[in-house]
């Protein structure tokens, strides 16, 4: 929507330029979605022209200004090719995850997602999921690094102090080496998440679920080589690390859903990675191509596709 | 950098928080519309650079240096672009408002991306159509099947088609699949809606924006004004000192004696968070918007009540306590009831003694919002002879101007309304929201004036479906009898009257009285609450109470162990029952003009079993341990009329060119009255409907309408079109005869001429011969909406549930309807599936709510999320083969009612594939685990 309160877009990278009053202009998305009746000037990335992934043997670096149809585009790029990264498997289910269109992610930024702040945002789930780190440009000219996953503290609320940017994400090689797995459940077909979680295997061994959009920030479980879990353990962990205010509420689920799927999904992402059993339930896993149907499809299914046309 | 649209460079530049849409319709591209301006419906999809993007939402100066392509650039000089033919010859479209962007977004894909239009498509939304025809016409399955009811469900097609129409119809008359007349404008982005009139048409255009209440309950005592006029470009502002003190209901109703005066145009009590407070007029939208927000308020805040249970105890704060009664036609305003209605036919208590098993339950459903993709707006002016002009989006252009006349005490002739195409409405503009506003901002300023709410104040502002609350009991014999009937109905009306009375009422009407039962009892009041205002929406009351007597009604039959159709079969009335609710006579002129009730409910019991047949022989009725498998239907009546009068008014005319116009004043808003209007007049005119051209919804055309709701258009208005359409052929005949010497009775229409014996007389040489001769070949036709007919549907549901998540899914979707004699079976089968799809959003997930303090919460789409083409199954639809006595060459109303059954069928099916049942509305997936997890955990 039109911000009519806006007086100046100013083209640049350099948060000593922010002043009370600015927004970071990114995709845009989100600001021109909202809208405002009190910010006066947008600094503009547009012309930032930081290269959107930059690939190298520690793992993958994103600009924040990476947009999501350059992200979804990654996993199948020249530059991945040649790359044992079974982790790159996340990127699709995540993107899908979006309820927005794949035409907002022609515009829409990696960065921006994560800066929002919201519970379901996709991008923070991946690279909280992988363990990614955010780079933050100060006014002040200082930098620094912030987990993904402390990088939302709550609904809407970052770390992100006035004026500061988020620069990139780091997303580091071991992360991406490990094993990976996917569960997403929404109130409607392929709506907001109300739910999403994502297990890595490591390559050394350790266990690592990361719980998004059920709760109000990332929370992430982490079991160390030698000490991973059996469902018990697992739904002592859960129960322990996710005190009940701190599940979400909103129209998108009610909160004892999502606590109790919180503890299905992360049974069913132990169960699969360590080789138990595979159940799956919800959208978007087993990766392949795109899922037009949500939910543990019976692979019969597909002669009748009666659902959503 | 200039901005390139569809091939040419810009001259205008941005500025600088504009969104591109806005920009691109400044510069006369309309058909880029602004649907939720918030990047969720995809009205507004073009292209930049070749790539489809959401225009609200993309920074318009971002697009310097690129080219954009509208949806009035997607085709070529050598015409249409295929998606633009295929969605013609899909007729993939019914308001169309959404159509630009969707076919934007179709022009881009690949197949790979047409294999999964769930996913590619969740980004466009449509209110209208239920998606089924978007896919056929994106895929390039569109074509004119006459027969294809279902055809698409591989084996679900009935034997021999049953049900539908087996005479093949007459080109362009009754019974054939014409397509929309403003096909072709809808496609090309040409239509014109309400604010798609280009800026030098209306010079010195002002802008209004409104400040709204934050408080649920309270007094003004104090407006500052002046603030507000020292922002630069504000023109004026209007409050309560400024507005005509006259009473009035936003409610638009042929009678307005029918909804209680309590509202002002502007209050000094607001009595709910989102009431105009004032009015800020200026030169540009951001002024308005900078005017509103400076204005200094003073309120006296007052103790708000924001239940109908708490509101009709004693103590509770009267909302229009200040109100007389009488002259307003307020039940009590002392105890905010609105209206009531207390009722006994035989005696329950009788009944209840009688009965073997009684059902007691508490149904309570809830605010739903229209959800139009085109959100309220209009647009006031003075015309050169000082008339007051009103373009606004509305289905009642009529009564809009007979209440503008009424409030601010004008001579109806100095008031003229009118509506371009309308986007959407569903009940939603059957109000006057925004009219009355523009007016006073127009009289008193003498300059144009446009007010458009934004997707915001829709939901937080506008109107809602009135939650109910229904206490039902119901007791039903060994022998599959019903015994007795108990409502105890209690409606939210929210701050306001409008169409409280109407919609209780009508909601305990057809609901019951399509069951025969001896004893039935109804005590119902419609009850004011401090929160948004409910008002008219698709079905008025009647899916509520639907919702919960044919849920009711499957637990009967459960509870005395018979099938639930076969229950319904010995219970549903029949020719002669008389149809009775909450009065021992019948309505005297409601008659079953014809009758189809009983092929509905085998239209659905034999696709249900073929559904289960095909899922059995596919071997998919085994979906794993997780998932349980029900079925379950419902049955739904409504008068094919509102009561009390409906009139209209039509004029058809032969023109010079041999052509016919057809003028009439209902609003065509995605219904297809105006091809309905077209075939009827064809077909007495033994033309075609491409050879009529229907004018509409101006109210300088004809005398009155009183507009296109209570499912009207085609049985009152369409009856009247009829009746000038005879007359004018025999007026045609008459003149034929004088010319030839031939008898009368052997002139007989042809196309384009009179065959007269073996004489032929082009219809041109008619309209010269009628000139000499002085015989107007125009004729006025009227209809007062009675008597009036009933008409069914039926809808029927086989769905699995994932028992550890509480996934639903829809596994098969089917409804039968009784319309009588189908005018148009595609656009019929259109309505059908739209109000299917729209009852699943209404079932599933949609909920206006609001909070502790009265605030509406789910105030944008992403909140309140309604059905994307992801959601809707393709449902197979039936007809039964009736031919109404009533209606217009046999046919009957099919708008509203597709809605009313659907809701309680899915809660039936669930009920059968869970053994729960589901009272409270929506029943959402978190719901449904909640409830299966809580009774697996109880004690047994």
């Amino acid at each position: 929507m039109d911000m009519n309160t806006i007086e100046a877009v100013v083209p640049t990278t350099d948060p000593a330029q922010w002043r009370d009053g600015d927004a970071w202009l990114a995709g845009g998305t989100v600001l021109f979605s909202y809208g405002s009746t009190v910010l006066k000037r947008l600094l503009d990335l547009g012309q930032a022209n930081w290269p959107a992934v930059t690939v190298t043997d520690q793992g993958i670096e994103l600009a924040a200004t990476c947009t999501v149809a350059e992200l979804y585009a990654l996993p199948l790029s020249a530059e991945t090719a040649d790359r044992e990264w079974p982790g790159l498997a996340l990127v699709r289910p995540c993107c899908d995850s979006f309820v927005a269109s794949f035409k907002i992610w022609n515009m829409s930024t990696v960065g921006g997602n994560i800066c929002t702040g919201l519970p379901a945002g996709p991008m923070t789930s991946l690279c909280a999921g992988l363990d990614g780190i955010a780079t933050i440009l100060s006014p002040d000219g200082t930098s620094r690094t912030v987990p993904v996953a402390d990088v939302v503290i709550g609904d809407m609320q970052t770390v992100l102090a006035p004026g500061e940017l988020l620069r990139s994400i780091h997303l580091p090689d071991p992360a991406l080496s490990a094993r990976v797995a996917f569960r997403r459940l929404s109130l409607s077909n392929l709506g907001r998440s109300g739910v999403l979680l994502i297990g890595r295997l490591d390559p050394d061994g350790g266990l690592v679920i990361t719980v998004t959009a059920s709760t109000k920030r990332p929370v992430q479980l982490r079991f160390p080589a030698g000490q991973v879990p059996d469902a018990g353990t697992l739904a002592d962990a859960v129960g322990n690390s996710i005190p009940w205010p701190l599940y979400h509420d909103d129209i998108h689920g009610l909160p004892a859903w999502r606590r109790d799927m919180t503890f299905k999904l992360a049974e069913e992402i132990r169960a699969e990675l360590l080789g138990e059993s595979m159940t799956v339930s919800g959208d978007f896993w087993p990766p392949h191509a795109t899922s037009p149907q949500p939910s543990a499809q019976p692979s019969t299914q597909q002669k009748e596709a009666r659902n959503g046309n | 950098m200039a901005i390139e649209i569809n091939g040419a460079a810009s001259q205008a530049t941005p500025r600088p928080g504009q969104c591109l849409r806005t920009f691109l319709r400044e510069e006369g591209n309309f058909g880029v519309k602004k649907g939720c301006d918030g990047g969720d419906c995809g009205a507004c999809t073009v292209h930049v650079d070749g790539t489809p993007v959401h225009s609200c939402i993309y920074p318009a100066v971002r697009a310097e240096g690129k080219a954009v392509t509208t949806i009035e650039g997607l085709g070529s000089a050598d015409g249409l672009h295929p998606v633009q033919e295929q969605f013609l010859e899909g007729q993939g479209f019914q308001c169309g408002f959404c159509t630009a962007g969707m076919m934007m977004t179709a022009a881009t894909f690949d197949d790979e991306q047409r294999a999964n239009l769930p996913r590619n498509l969740k980004g466009n939304l449509c209110r209208c159509t239920g998606y089924r025809s978007i896919a056929d016409a994106v895929c390039g399955h569109g074509g004119d099947h006459q027969h294809d009811a279902g055809a698409d469900v591989s084996g679900a097609q009935p034997p021999a088609a049953a049900g539908n129409p087996t005479v093949e119809a007459t080109p362009g008359q009754l019974g054939d699949n014409v397509p929309a007349p403003a096909g072709q404008a809808i496609v090309t982005g040409t239509a014109r809606y309400t604010l798609d009139v280009p800026s030098e048409q209306l010079p010195g255009l002002l802008h209004m924006k409104l400040l709204r209440s934050p408080h649920a309950h309270a007094r003004i005592v104090s407006i500052d004004k002046a603030p507000a006029l020292a922002v630069p470009g504000v023109v004026a502002v209007f409050t309560h000192e400024d507005a005509p003190r006259l009473l009035f209901s936003t409610a638009q109703h042929e009678n307005f004696a029918d909804d209680p005066d309590d509202t002002r145009v502007l209050d000094n009590v607001v009595r709910f968070i989102g009431q105009r407070v004032a009015a800020v007029v200026a030169e540009s939208v951001g002024a308005a918007e900078a005017g509103a927000r400076a204005l200094a308020v003073q309120y006296e805040v007052l103790e708000p009540v924001f239940t109908p249970q708490e509101a009709i105890l004693p103590g509770a704060p009267a909302i229009h306590g200040e109100k007389d009664g009488e002259a307003s036609r307020i039940s009590r305003p002392l105890q905010n009831v609105v209206a009531e209605v207390h009722a006994e036919l035989g005696s329950v208590a009788d009944g209840f003694a009688a009965a073997d098993f009684i059902h007691e339950h508490t149904y309570q459903t809830q605010r739903v919002q229209h959800v139009a993709m085109e959100t309220h707006a209009s647009i006031a002016w003075l015309d050169e002879d000082g008339r007051l002009v009103i373009r606004s989006s509305t289905q009642v252009p009529f009564l809009v101007k007979r209440t503008l006349s009424r409030v601010f005490n004008l001579p109806p002739e100095t008031i003229r309304v009118v509506a371009g195409r309308v986007g959407g409405g569903f009940g939603g503009k059957q109000e006057v929201l925004t009219e009355d506003l523009v007016a006073l901002a127009a009289l008193a300023l003498r300059r144009p004036v446009q007010l458009e709410f934004t997707r915001t104040e829709q939901f937080t502002a506008t109107t809602t479906r009135h939650p109910f609350t229904i206490h039902l009991k119901a007791g039903a014999n060994r022998d599959g009898y019903l015994t007795a009937l108990q409502l105890n109905v209690l409606t939210n009306t929210g701050a306001y009257g409008n169409h409280a009375p109407g919609v209780m009422f009508h909601g305990c009407g057809e609901s019951l009285a399509v069951y025969k039962c001896v004893n039935k009892k109804v005590d119902a009041h419609a009850v004011y609450t401090n929160t948004v205002p409910a008002g008219a929406f698709r079905g008025y009351g009647l899916s509520q109470m639907i919702f919960a007597i044919e849920s009711a009604i499957d637990e009967l039959a459960v509870g005395i162990g018979m099938d639930p159709l076969e229950f319904r079969l010995k219970n549903m009335v029949r020719p002669g029952d008389h149809m009775l609710s909450t009065t021992p006579e019948p309505e005297e002129d409601v008659h079953y003009g014809s009758y189809g009730l009983d092929q509905c409910v085998a239209l659905v019991r034999d696709a249900l079993d073929r559904g289960k047949e095909r899922y059995r022989a596919a071997g998919l009725d085994d979906l794993g341990p997780d998932w349980v498998i029900g079925e379950g239907s419902a049955l739904s009546m409504i008068d094919t009329v509102p009561p009390r009068g409906h009139f209209a008014h039509t004029r058809v005319s032969l023109e010079a060119d041999g052509r016919f116009a057809v003028d009439v004043g209902t609003a065509e808003f995605g219904n297809g009255t105006t091809t309905v209007h077209a075939q009827l007049a064809a077909t007495a005119l033994a033309t075609a409907a491409s050879k009529v051209t229907v004018r509409q919804s101006d109210t300088d055309l004809v005398e009155h309408d009183t507009g296109a709701f209570g499912s009207a258009g085609t049985v009152v208005a369409g009856k009247a079109t009829l009746g000038a359409a005879l007359e004018l052929a025999t007026r045609i005949q008459t003149v034929a005869a004088s010319l030839t010497g031939a008898a009368l009775t052997d002139c007989r229409l042809v196309d384009g001429a009179v065959q007269c014996g073996d004489r032929t007389v082009a219809l041109k040489d008619i309209v010269d011969a009628a000139r000499l001769q002085g015989v107007r070949l125009a004729t006025d036709g009227n209809w007062g909406g009675t008597p009036r007919s009933v008409a069914f549907n039926v809808h029927g549901f086989r769905v699995a549930v994932n028992t550890g998540t509480g996934e639903l899914r829809i596994l098969q979707s089917v409804q039968a309807a009784d319309a009588g004699v189908v005018v148009n079976p595609r656009q019929c089968r259109g309505q059908i599936e739209g109000g299917i799809a729209q009852a699943l959003g209404a079932v599933l997930y949609e909920e206006v709510k609001v909070d502790d303090a009265g605030r509406v919460t789910t105030d944008i789409l992403r909140q309140y999320h309604i059905p994307s083409f992801a959601d809707v199954p393709r449902s197979e639809v039936y007809f039964a083969t009736t031919n109404d006595s009533t209606g217009p060459l046999g046919a009957k109303s099919m708008s509203e009612s597709p809605f009313n059954p659907v809701a309680p069928a899915l809660a039936n099916a669930i009920r059968n594939a869970t053994g729960i049942r589901f009272g409270e509305l929506p029943i959402a997936r978190d719901k449904i685990y909640l409830a299966l997890r809580d009774r697996t955990t109880a004690p047994v």
